[in-house]
């Protein structure tokens, strides 16, 4: 009776220290989920979460205050992915962060520009080139289309503009919406 | 010489041949029609960089544009004229989208200028300038792949060539270009294949061709004859498509089974359509770039189906006409052969450099795709794949979005998209098409991924330079603060130092505070300048566009 409770707790107690220095020893920094969590967000960093960036959503996600469904740039896909990962139920985009829109880049009319640098500043990406009284003009190859430059402009020259995909990004419709299409009544089908 | 055994590759079927309606007559010269457009893209890889104006004129093998990158391909005119536009226009592609051209005027003179000096003999020039010739040539495959063929001549370092195939198996239904071809210049086709053994320094050249072709077998011996080549084989193969996709003819030829994710290159060999062989021995031997390509018309929906060489750039519409137009019956247009083409959206698409068949169907043979029903796992698609992939697999993954799955276990990327699955499936599931829509998607997802990783970067950089930034200034701040009240403490509390003045240590007081006056001064005069001169500002605006 004695052996066996001193073999237990000699037992715990080796056991213990072992997990205790193993903790110490393989400790993980930072946050392994919230990496993950951020790999799958668009990268806008437009703050239609309500968070300041992708990175702070997807560790407020990681923490269990966020839901999953608060990200309108990635829409229904990053819904889908973001439950996948967390073994979540999918659910439909929240309507008050916003809808899911047609990918977009800014684009400023360099006539009525000031060069006020008030979009400079508000870029989260570092998109718009330009100096103070000098016209501005936006890197569309680095554009998230994120919009947080459109409000703040005080001339209103920034203009969302539909990314129109060039032959290189175009991708074969899937046979489903091939479907759709046909009875749309709309051609480019393949044999 | 023994005969060659010949192997037969897992799967692959007998579709209609429907060769006969177009192989019986020899290749017509098309007529010029009044406008060319020339697309920029008509290879893989980048867009050829425009290099004339509009109005310009140019000549016959002049360069329109030229290759940029080393995976690109320059273009020529087929005919002198004048440049009208640089514009887009539709291009045979199957989103229907549009895309920068140039427009060309043929002025009907055809005059021409040497575009490169003739090498008749060949042997004599190093490969190296072979290959750029071949380049700046604009030699592309010409069965449809479009890759620039100088890429491929480069081959891989460490790996030499031993063998160079002709691949002029021409397996696809109703494509009859590379036949009569064969057929009427098995000679340019057999030199430029002396061409390649050159460049590579290749040992055998194979010469492909399926059995439903004996007259472009027979054109093929004879021209042999005459060369009395011992290096080249002509082999006649079974009719059995798709022979003709590379790793299946080299197994059919060679009977090695190239693995998967491996190029035929590391293994010695090297493909070539018969027809990116005649143009490698017209850029070599006669200095002409590629203008011009052979098409075949074919089809229920044309009144004379037929092959026709056509200047590169001349729209399918004139094309047909000049052919005898359309039945009245014609419902469909497809560029490409009925296995791997795509239909067109609208004919007044130019015909280019991929362009190895036209095919017109009348409605009898375009009928509307039957609704697909559930599979019934039978199986017919994986007896029927060429590559031995999994296609039932591949489609329930593609459906259920699993595109990593269908990537990583079902070798997506592995189909040659020949179509046998979708031909024969029981069921009309369009599998080919699940695939290349799963094929682009993943493409797309990468380019989004390295699109957010980039975005993520410049988001990373931007705040720590705000950061760091930030920093600067509070130390900056806490410096002046110290040397502040360094400085109190230094002097007689007495001399009423201003909050706001900044202190120059080691300089007297009463010449500081001179100069700090003096320097308020001038910041409130200039400050009041810019303010009267931005209320003028705004006033002089409104009354110019008033």
């Amino acid at each position: 009776m004695l052996s066996a409770l001193l073999v237990f707790t000699l037992l715990a107690l080796v056991l213990g220290l072992l997990l205790g220095y193993a903790g110490q020893a393989f400790k993980v920094e930072g946050d392994p989920l919230a990496d993950k969590i951020d790999a799958l967000l668009p990268q806008t960093q437009c703050g239609q979460c309500s968070y300041p960036g992708c990175r702070p959503y997807a560790e407020a996600i990681a923490r269990g205050e966020a839901d999953i469904n608060q990200c309108p740039p990635g829409g229904e896909a990053t819904i889908k992915a973001l439950a996948d990962l967390l073994g979540v139920e999918a659910k439909p985009l929240s309507a008050e962060h916003g809808v899911e829109k047609p990918k977009s880049v800014a684009w400023i009319d360099e006539q009525v520009c000031i060069g006020c640098t008030l979009c400079i500043q508000a870029c989260p990406v570092d998109a718009i080139l330009g100096a103070p009284k000098l016209m501005h003009t936006v890197i569309v190859d680095e554009c998230t289309g994120c919009e947080l430059c459109v409000a703040p402009c005080p001339v209103d020259c920034i203009y969302m503009l539909p990314l129109v995909p060039a032959l290189e990004q175009w991708r074969w419709p899937s046979p489903e919406e091939r479907l759709e299409i046909a009875e749309t009544g709309r051609v480019g089908e393949t044999l | 010489m023994t005969e060659r055994i010949l192997h037969r590759f897992p799967g692959g079927f007998h579709p209609e041949q429907h060769k006969s309606e177009s192989n019986a007559t020899p290749i017509r010269m098309a007529g010029m029609p009044a406008q060319l457009v020339i697309p920029l893209k008509q290879h893989i890889g980048a867009t050829a960089e425009v290099m004339v104006k509009v109005g310009e004129r140019v000549l016959r093998n002049q360069r329109l544009a030229k290759a940029d990158g080393y995976v690109s391909a320059p273009l020529h005119t087929p005919t002198s004229g004048v440049v009208t536009a640089i514009e887009e226009r539709a291009v045979p592609h199957p989103s229907g989208l549009y895309a920068p051209c140039i427009v060309l005027s043929p002025d009907g003179l055809d005059e021409a200028m040497q575009a490169f000096e003739p090498w008749a003999d060949f042997g004599s020039v190093s490969p190296l300038l072979l290959r750029e010739r071949v380049r700046d040539a604009g030699v592309v495959g010409l069965g449809g792949a479009v890759f620039p063929s100088a890429v491929k001549l480069a081959g891989t370092p460490g790996t030499p060539i031993h063998t160079v195939l002709l691949n002029g198996a021409e397996c696809e239904p109703y494509i009859t270009c590379d036949d009569r071809l064969m057929r009427e210049r098995a000679d340019e086709v057999l030199r430029g294949g002396q061409i390649l053994l050159h460049v590579l320094g290749a040992q055998t050249c194979l010469v492909g061709v399926e059995d439903n072709k004996p007259e472009a077998i027979a054109a093929l011996r004879a021209a042999l004859m005459a060369l009395g080549d011992a290096r080249f084989e002509i082999v006649p193969i079974p009719t059995l498509y798709p022979s003709g996709a590379e790793k299946q003819l080299i197994y059919i030829l060679t009977g090695e089974k190239i693995s998967r994710e491996r190029r035929v290159t590391e293994r010695g060999f090297l493909g070539h359509n018969v027809a990116t062989a005649a143009a490698i021995y017209r850029a070599v031997v006669l200095g002409e770039p590629v203008t011009r390509r052979v098409v075949t018309l074919t089809g229920s929906g044309v009144q004379a189906p037929g092959n026709w060489d056509v200047p590169l750039g001349m729209l399918a519409s004139d094309l047909i006409a000049q052919a005898g137009g359309y039945q009245p019956d014609v419902a469909r247009l497809v560029f490409g052969g009925p296995m791997g083409g795509f239909a067109l959206a609208t004919d007044e698409v130019p015909v280019t450099k991929a362009a190895n068949c036209l095919l017109a169907l009348a409605a009898k043979d375009a009928p509307v795709e039957p609704l697909p029903m559930p599979c019934i796992r039978c199986g017919k698609c994986a007896e029927g794949c060429p590559v031995e992939l999994q296609p039932q697999q591949m489609l329930w993954d593609a459906r259920a979005g699993d595109f990593e799955r269908a990537e990583k276990q079902d070798s997506l990327f592995e189909c040659i998209e020949c179509g046998i699955c979708s031909a024969v499936c029981p069921s009309h599931i369009p599998l080919v098409q699940y695939f290349r829509y799963a094929k682009t998607e993943i493409w797309q997802r990468e380019r989004e991924h390295e699109k957010s990783s980039l975005a993520r970067e410049r988001f990373e950089f931007r705040n720590t330079r705000i950061e760091r930034d930030k920093q600067e200034r509070e130390a900056m701040l806490a410096q002046k603060r110290a040397q502040l009240a360094a400085q109190k403490v230094s002097e007689s509390p007495a001399s009423g130092v201003s909050a706001g003045g900044v202190s120059v240590s080691g300089a007297a007081p009463d010449d500081k505070q001179r100069a700090i006056a003096e320097a308020m001064a001038r910041a409130k005069a200039r400050k009041e300048a810019a303010q009267a001169e931005k209320q003028a500002a705004p006033s002089q605006d409104e009354g110019t566009s008033a």
